[in-house]
């Protein structure tokens, strides 16, 4: 997919989705953001810095965490190890390599809140490959979410979740700190227009129209795109 | 000057050797994602067989037809019995475990049938003798190996571009389901690569035993060659085994003759370049 | 349900105790073994715990971290040159030997890692079997410096202290001694190692280095931590059977070695630590029975890692595991029935 003059900005603490029929280079558009793409034109800007020559790594260590919209996850590990390993490198010991890391009580405590606060606490020491797929999806983003991110990167959080499980998911998203900005990929438009400040719609790799969820639902090229193609 | 000529022409020689060798691996590997370490068994194995023929039936043309008929038979049993069992996405670091377990016992058998001395072959009657190359004197044979190799190089070539099995190779290399999707059996595929991969690693067994002896242990000094020229062309590529090829012919050659302590030692450095630019070899796919 | 689990944990718990008094014994054990032995079973030994070190370091990268090298054998052998140069041209007190080990293969794996490390997958493993193979062509060949295919020989056993208060290893149960004190530090260091925050971040770039990427790691430098303590812990290893033979012996750099320890790890199992000091004790011992019976004690050794990998992937300690998970569930269908 590509992503042609896409020209984006996003204030601090805004929640921003992301929407577009198939194909419109919406996850592309994440991966430039993240790094996992680097941009043949155009620079990306995190508050003042120019961040489009660093690799992922460091942009994620510049606080923006993504989940992916396929289940990216440590499938041979627990739920715990998981989580462990998102919390371990925000707090700086992942390189701490002679105490154990479960005498670490800090991050003990800090992997078990946040599996609590995202209900999987039943199955800390489930390998993730053994969870259904809605629990998978909800490690997938308690991953982003123990990075502490400024920036949250949500590439379709609610995909293939029922809708008991999509409530629960948004009702987490809307419950999160409001200094943190939040940008959503979502299908499901109950979901955008109870989450999002602001809609960007993507269409063929471009902008077509940009603005608050009245503004957009009002847009004729919106409609057009979404009914031509439906 | 005559050195220098007769060392180019060696590194020829040796460089066609290596690409006989690095396009069966580099096939093997483009289409089955198996890097096949038993390779130089097979070149080694393939040589033996062809030691035997020519001292039982003093006939060397046979020879070069029936080792790698020979061995590519042996690859259809390994892989329909062994390799097979392997398929799969969690499975190739045994896919590679196991060619590296054949490789351990084909040394073992080898030396156990054929002993541990050096032994020569001698080159066909019609190629022995020299001919004069740029004002030096030249090993006929050794001359006919690099057109062998050329001439190697085009038929893979033509039957990989041009050919419907070369297609269907060629998409197998880009995305195997696909292919299997499109009502191919997957299998004949691989196991057809698998046999045609270690026979030629035979046939340069036999074309090299009258340059480069026979002796157990050059299993693995041919392997690593073999590893160093796709690591440096880039995997699953004809092209780049064919260049990775020459360069590294042509770096051993002359170490051998310039600088005899240190050629692995430069081998690696070519290597070690060619990685710091470019990760994934010459040819290479990114992210291959 | 809550009855079961308990049961369980009563089962396991039983479990844990009974462990504790085996490594009690195994212990015990230890210590006596060479009043227990023969000589030659002395030697066989201080081999496995030497090659149950050179096991584990391997684990480190190929178990817990998920890079495939075919070349360890590389950082085995350097260690053995290094301490057979520095022990006869120099000393052979521990204080001086040990840090130059150490360091040099410290140094090697980082010069080989730095490249070996920007490739992945089976490049990795090319160019760590390359890298091995270099340098086993250059003891070959540099023979004024290196002793060609005789090696270096005459390499006295290792001493410590100074002046009146030395002490030199060189009875063979003496240096048993030192070899398990070798044996269990470092197992101890591993042991710290897989367990810390830094061992998970290995797992983790195992699992999926592309998230570990995502959530800020520098996965470069965490490999090549990971390469450098394995290299540093093969060195002492090959530092140990150098010292063991009084001889370095390019064999030790040999592909065989390198392939050898995989092999130990592999029947063994990987990722645990347990495993790769089966695998290293059953794989060493295994030829001395063997070769009573067959000269073709390397096919049969192939024919095992080759069943392994076929059928038991997980090594001995997957067999283990399998067999216990057995017996657990044969624990819960009998709690269900009474």
């Amino acid at each position: 997919m590509a992503v042609n003059n896409v020209s984006i900005s996003v204030e601090p603490g805004e929640r921003r989705a992301i929407i577009g029929p198939n194909g419109a280079g919406k996850t592309t558009f994440f991966n430039l953001l993240s790094g996992e793409l680097a941009p043949l034109s155009g620079r990306i800007f995190l508050d003042e810095q120019d961040i489009t020559p660093l690799p992922v790594h460091e942009r994620a260590r510049l606080g923006i965490g993504r989940t992916f919209q396929r289940n990216n996850l440590f499938l041979g590990l627990t739920v715990y190890e998981n989580v462990q390993l998102a919390v371990q490198q925000r707090l700086g010991l992942a390189s701490r390599w002679l105490r154990p890391a479960r005498t670490f009580e800090a991050l003990r405590q800090e992997v078990l809140e946040l599996l609590r606060a995202l209900g999987l606490e039943e199955r800390l020491f489930e390998p993730a490959s053994s969870l259904s797929y809605g629990e998978q999806r909800q490690l997938e983003i308690a991953l982003a979410l123990a990075m502490k991110p400024r920036v949250l990167l949500l590439d379709e959080p609610t995909a293939g979740m029922s809708p008991a499980e999509t409530t629960a998911m948004v009702e987490m998203i809307a419950s999160l700190p409001r200094d943190v900005t939040l940008l959503i990929i979502e299908h499901d438009m109950d979901v955008v227009f109870s989450l999002a400040d602001r809609i960007t719609v993507l269409h063929y790799g471009e902008v077509i129209a940009d603005g608050t969820p009245e503004e957009v639902k009002g847009n004729p090229r919106v409609l057009e795109v979404y009914l031509g193609e439906a | 000057m005559e050195t220098f000529i007769i060392q180019l022409l060696n590194g020829l020689v040796f460089s066609m050797l290596l690409f006989t060798m690095a396009a069966g691996l580099s096939l093997i590997f483009g289409q089955m994602d198996v890097i096949n370490l038993a390779h130089g068994s097979f070149y080694l194995l393939g040589g033996y067989i062809g030691l035997t023929m020519v001292r039982r039936l003093n006939n060397f043309w046979l020879a070069l037809v029936v080792a790698p008929l020979l061995v590519g038979a042996l690859g259809l049993v390994l892989e329909y019995f062994f390799l097979r069992r392997l398929y799969g996405r969690h499975r190739h670091l045994d896919q590679v475990l196991f060619t590296f377990g054949l490789a351990l016992i084909a040394a073992d058998l080898i030396r156990w049938y054929w002993g541990a001395y050096v032994e020569s072959v001698p080159p066909p009657d019609l190629l022995s003798g020299q001919v004069p190359v740029f004002a030096v004197q030249f090993p006929i044979y050794r001359l006919s190996l690099i057109g062998v190799g050329v001439a190697l190089a085009l038929f893979l070539w033509l039957l990989i571009e041009r050919t419907r099995i070369g297609a269907i190779i060629r998409a197998g290399v880009a995305d195997a389901e696909m292919v299997s999707a499109l009502g191919i059996d997957v299998h004949k595929v691989f196991a057809g690569v698998f046999a045609l991969g270690v026979a030629l690693a035979a046939l340069a067994g036999v074309l090299g035993s009258p340059v480069l002896n026979l002796y157990p242990g050059l299993d693995f000094e041919i392997l690593i060659l073999t590893l160093v020229v796709v690591v440096v062309g880039g995997l699953g590529t004809l092209k780049g085994a064919f260049f990775g090829s020459l360069l590294i012919g042509m770096a051993d050659t002359f170490g051998k003759a310039f600088l005899p302590e240190f050629t692995l030692f430069l081998i690696f450095a070519v290597m070690a370049v060619v990685l710091l630019l470019r990760p994934s070899g010459l040819f290479g796919l990114e992210g291959a | 349900m809550a009855a079961i689990a308990s049961r369980l944990a009563r089962v396991r718990l039983q479990f844990a105790q009974r462990r504790t008094w085996a490594l009690l014994l195994l212990a015990v054990v230890a210590v006596l073994y060479p009043y227990l032995v023969r000589p030659y079973h002395l030697s066989l030994a201080i081999e496995v715990l030497i090659f149950a070190i050179f096991a584990m370091s391997l684990d480190i990268l190929l178990g817990y971290t998920g890079l495939v090298s075919f070349g360890h054998a590389a950082f085995f052998g350097l260690g053995a040159y290094l301490v057979a140069y520095t022990t006869i041209g120099l000393t052979n007190n521990l204080a001086v030997t040990l840090p130059v080990v150490v360091v040099g293969t410290a140094l090697a794996a980082l010069v080989a890692g730095f490249f070996a490390i920007r490739t992945s997958g089976i490049y990795f493993l090319m160019v760590t079997l390359a890298f091995a193979q270099m340098l086993f062509s250059i003891a070959i060949r540099w023979s004024s410096v290196t002793g060609g295919s005789d090696g270096l020989s005459g390499v006295s056993r290792p001493a410590i202290g100074v002046g009146p208060l030395s002490y030199t290893f060189d009875s063979r149960t003496s240096f048993y001694y030192l070899v398990l004190a070798f044996f269990l530090l470092s197992w101890w260091v591993l042991r710290r190692i897989v367990d810390s925050p830094f061992g998970w971040t290995l797992r983790g770039i195992r699992e999926n280095e592309q998230r570990m990427l995502a959530l800020g790691y520098n996965t470069f430098r965490y490999k090549m931590a990971a390469f450098v303590i394995a290299g540093v812990f093969a060195g002492i290893a090959g530092m140990l059977l150098a010292q063991f033979f009084r001889h370095a012996a390019p064999e030790n750099l040999y592909w065989t070695t390198s392939g050898q320890v995989m092999i130990m790890l592999i029947v063994g199992g990987t990722g645990t630590l347990t495993g790769p000091i089966l695998g290293a004790a059953v794989i060493r011992l295994l030829p001395n029975y063997l070769s009573t019976y067959t000269d073709r004690w390397q096919t049969v050794l192939g024919l095992t890692f080759i069943l392994f990998v076929l059928f038991a992937p997980q090594g001995i300690m997957g067999l283990i595991q399998r067999f216990r998970q057995r017996g657990e569930r044969r624990e819960h269908s009998e709690n269900r029935t009474s």
